[in-house]
């Protein structure tokens, strides 16, 4: 191979499109006869739904359609579990999803009441203050401490609280621990709630073709074929029936993972049902509660050590918010579990979460799944460990790491998943010392801070170590082509969200094939392209769908190589690809 | 409880007849009183590469050149352009072979990850440059300020348009 593509620092394939206002993303779709739709939405947390009038916003100019969830008839049902519980004996799991329109009673602030599906967005808008809706308020549940008291309202009245969820995991025995250490800490750690917002809200387009016999969907996803498979199951057609392409898309961060939306059930639905394209483009107020979230979490946390700062031992119990619904299961507090012991030897360790209901947004990944509330409870941990026995911030972390020659090392407990927590291999101290000293951290304390300090500023410098679970399976596919003009073509089942997959994919391709990155013609989230796939999300795109992709292209290579063996009656070792080209080694001309 | 309305009555139908120049090409359109300039660009004119992130003004992922002053097109009414000429990021560079300077070191600088705050971030430093064509980093974050990028933490912009800058005075 000439050239390595692969790794090099090199100018991005999708950048011309993107810096020109050429790249299609979901609000630019523009289809003829198209709807737009709005929703109307709870402005309560917490009420029961005692009547909703939609008569006058249906009389409206403009207004072609309003619907409740009664006029979705059976069609209405809670979505399903994207993520079931880990096996993890003793476990407790309360599955609620979310439902495509409220029925009965609202439990966020955000919940859809009605969709109404008019000539533009602002006609749209404009028949919302048209709905007249009674509502009941009833004490939300906000604190996750109250929200577990007996007299607590209940955020889901067939429950008898509002525990959604309750996990122990244990390693060794943490009491035998404490009970001969030297020095035992204990903290109250808050996480707070956040959302993500990407630049780009999210956003739907659907077209139902009654002649093609098939729905067209274009949604601002980060898994498409897994919105395809669920849409084609609820709407009764087959999956090839079904089209969800994610075009470019502004910014993921795990809430565009989280499916099905409200949005994504009901503007399908009703596409098909007009027979007129349908878009819906969800406005910034609208993201704030109607678009998932993350955080939430209160741990009360003890720390054992000996009184050279060795652990011995953790013991946290921890209340997770998963707000009015849970679709993704444990995914974030088992993280938050897992995560917590990070590179270090914990001997003993005992982890008990709670996963509470609330009438609070919807809580699913965003931007580290929950592992970093495990990281930022052990880390304070070790600061305040290390401010308590006068030692290094950085020394007691070296003290505690998982020594080169422990590897494979098993952390004794289930990962999200479900495999035990088992790292492969790593080498600690030496990424440390190497961070250390490009930051200066020595100079820093000895010279900088005292500086500062005497000029009134308080500048300090935080020290953090961790491992990541990453590169989450099971599967992902590629389709490698050599077009009949001699051009390459790559397919991949994932979506993008600036990645660089044009990209880096193309670097994968180029390698194996020969051929210039800028050549490789690349198409990802696109289910009629390539048909199989789970989605962007957990840092598992380059990995297992580049992967992928480096296979599907060593197959075709191989192709190349036999037929070209064939053609120059010579072996396949002799050749060489290079600059779209076959030759023999050390025969010109051919 | 929508963010998306103006007015919520039935008397918002008045409109307005309009002559705008957008990237030099003259446009009559009649709009409704309340259209906001970002959804006359992207829907009316389909000069879909201005963006609309928050549509408040916050974000500036729709900003546009107005005159030649970096605007935000979703705090204006597409009726207030009447008269006056727009350019947006279709118009930014001089032809589909090539990019403007701006947009070339956005490219060599990886200034762009999901690429949907870049048209404003375009558009702003188009008119800061002009401006300012000798600008120290300071400034440059100063005049980036009022745009928000979630992917890139702002360093490789930054570097950008000092790249742009210098490649501009040549």
């Amino acid at each position: 191979m000439a050239t390595r593509n692969f790794g090099a620092p090199i100018r991005r394939n999708e950048d011309k499109r993107l810096l020109t206002g050429q790249a299609l993303f979901v609000d630019d779709v523009e289809l003829p006869g198209m709807v737009h739709a709005a929703f109307l939405r709870s402005n309560l947390a917490h009420a029961a739904i005692r009547s909703i009038d939609v008569g006058a916003a249906r009389a409206r100019d403009g207004v072609v359609a309003v619907y409740t969830a009664e006029d979705l008839g059976p069609y209405w049902a809670p979505g399903p579990l994207l993520v079931p519980p880990p096996p993890i004996a003793g476990s407790l799991f309360h599955q609620r999803t979310q439902v495509p329109l409220a029925k009965d009673k609202v439990r966020h602030v955000g919940e859809p009441l009605a969709v109404v599906l008019a000539q533009s967005r602002y006609l749209a808008e404009d028949a919302l203050a048209d709905i007249v809706v009674e509502l009941d308020p009833l004490p939300a549940v906000v604190d996750l401490e109250a929200a577990l008291a007996d007299d607590a309202a209940r955020v889901h009245e067939d429950l008898r609280g509002n525990v959604a969820a309750h996990v122990r995991q244990t390693r060794g025995n943490y009491a035998a621990a404490r009970a001969r250490a030297d020095h035992v800490i204990g903290r109250r750690f808050h996480y707070d709630h956040g959302a993500s917002s990407p630049i780009e809200t999210r956003g739907i387009v659907a077209n139902w073709d009654a002649r093609a016999n098939q729905l067209t969907v274009w949604d601002t996803t980060q898994a498409p074929v897994f919105l395809r498979n669920g849409l084609a199951a609820m709407l009764g057609l087959s999956e090839r029936q079904v089209r969800v392409i994610a075009p470019f898309v502004g910014g993921g961060f795990g809430p565009k993972i989280m499916l099905f939306y409200p949005e994504e059930v009901v503007i399908p639905w009703a596409a098909r049902k007009l027979n007129r394209p349908i878009k819906w483009i969800e406005d910034r107020l609208e993201h704030f509660f109607a678009t998932t979230q993350e955080r939430g979490q209160t741990h009360d946390a003890e720390i054992a050590l000996t009184r050279d700062g060795r652990i011995l031992g953790i013991k946290d119990v921890f209340l997770h918010d998963t707000g009015a619904y849970n679709p993704y299961g444990l995914t974030v507090p088992i993280n938050s579990q897992c995560t917590l012991l990070g590179p270090y030897v914990v001997p003993n360790y005992d982890s008990t979460f709670t996963a509470v209901f609330t009438n609070k947004p919807i809580v699913t990944p965003y931007r580290g799944a929950g592992r970093q509330h495990g990281v930022f409870v052990m880390e304070r941990l070790l600061d305040i460990a290390a401010r308590e026995l006068k030692l290094d911030r950085a020394e007691i972390r070296r003290r505690n790491f998982i020594p080169p020659d422990a590897f494979p090392y098993n952390n004794e407990i289930i990962y999200q998943d479900f495999a035990p927590l088992s790292y492969d291999s790593g080498n600690y101290e030496p990424v440390l010392d190497k961070s250390l000293a490009m930051i200066g951290y020595e100079r820093f304390l000895a010279e900088e801070q005292p500086r500062l300090r005497a000029q009134g500023r308080h500048v300090g410098i935080g020290v953090t170590c961790y491992v990541e679970g990453t590169g989450i399976g099971p599967y992902e596919g590629a389709k490698v082509q050599v077009q009949s003009n001699g051009k390459v073509s790559l397919a991949t089942g994932i979506g993008t969200q600036g990645q660089g997959h044009f990209t880096s994919f193309a670097q994968i391709v180029a390698d194996q094939l020969g051929v210039e990155v800028a050549d490789v013609d690349v198409v990802t989230g696109d289910t009629d392209q390539f048909y199989w796939g789970a989605g962007t999300f957990a840092s598992r795109g380059a990995v297992v769908a580049g992967n992928a992709v480096n296979e599907a292209a060593k197959v075709v290579r191989q192709k190349i190589l036999k037929l070209a063996a064939e053609h120059f009656e010579c072996a396949e070792q002799d050749l060489e690809i290079a600059d779209g080209a076959v030759s023999v080694v050390g025969v010109p001309g051919q | 409880m929508s963010g998306r309305s103006v007015a919520t009555d039935a008397d918002n139908t008045d409109t307005h007849d309009i002559t705008v120049t957008v990237n030099g090409t003259p446009y009559r359109r009649r709009v409704e009183a309340r259209l906001l300039l970002s959804d006359f660009l992207r829907h009316d004119l389909t000069l879909a590469g201005t963006h609309v992130g928050c549509e408040h003004g916050v974000c500036g992922a729709c900003t546009v050149l107005f005159d030649g002053a970096a605007v935000r097109s979703c705090l204006m009414f597409a009726a207030q352009a009447d008269g006056h000429a727009i350019v947006t990021v279709e118009g930014l560079a001089l032809d589909r072979e090539h990019l403007h300077p701006l947009q070339e070191a956005m490219r060599d600088c990886h200034g762009l990850q999901c690429g949907y705050c870049t048209p404003g971030i375009l558009m702003t430093m188009k008119a800061f440059l002009d401006e300012t064509p000798q600008p120290d980093e300071a400034q440059i974050r100063e005049a980036l300020s009022g745009n928000l990028c979630r992917c890139t933490g702002y360093q490789h912009i930054v570097e950008a348009m000092a790249l742009a800058a210098q490649r501009l005075r040549k």
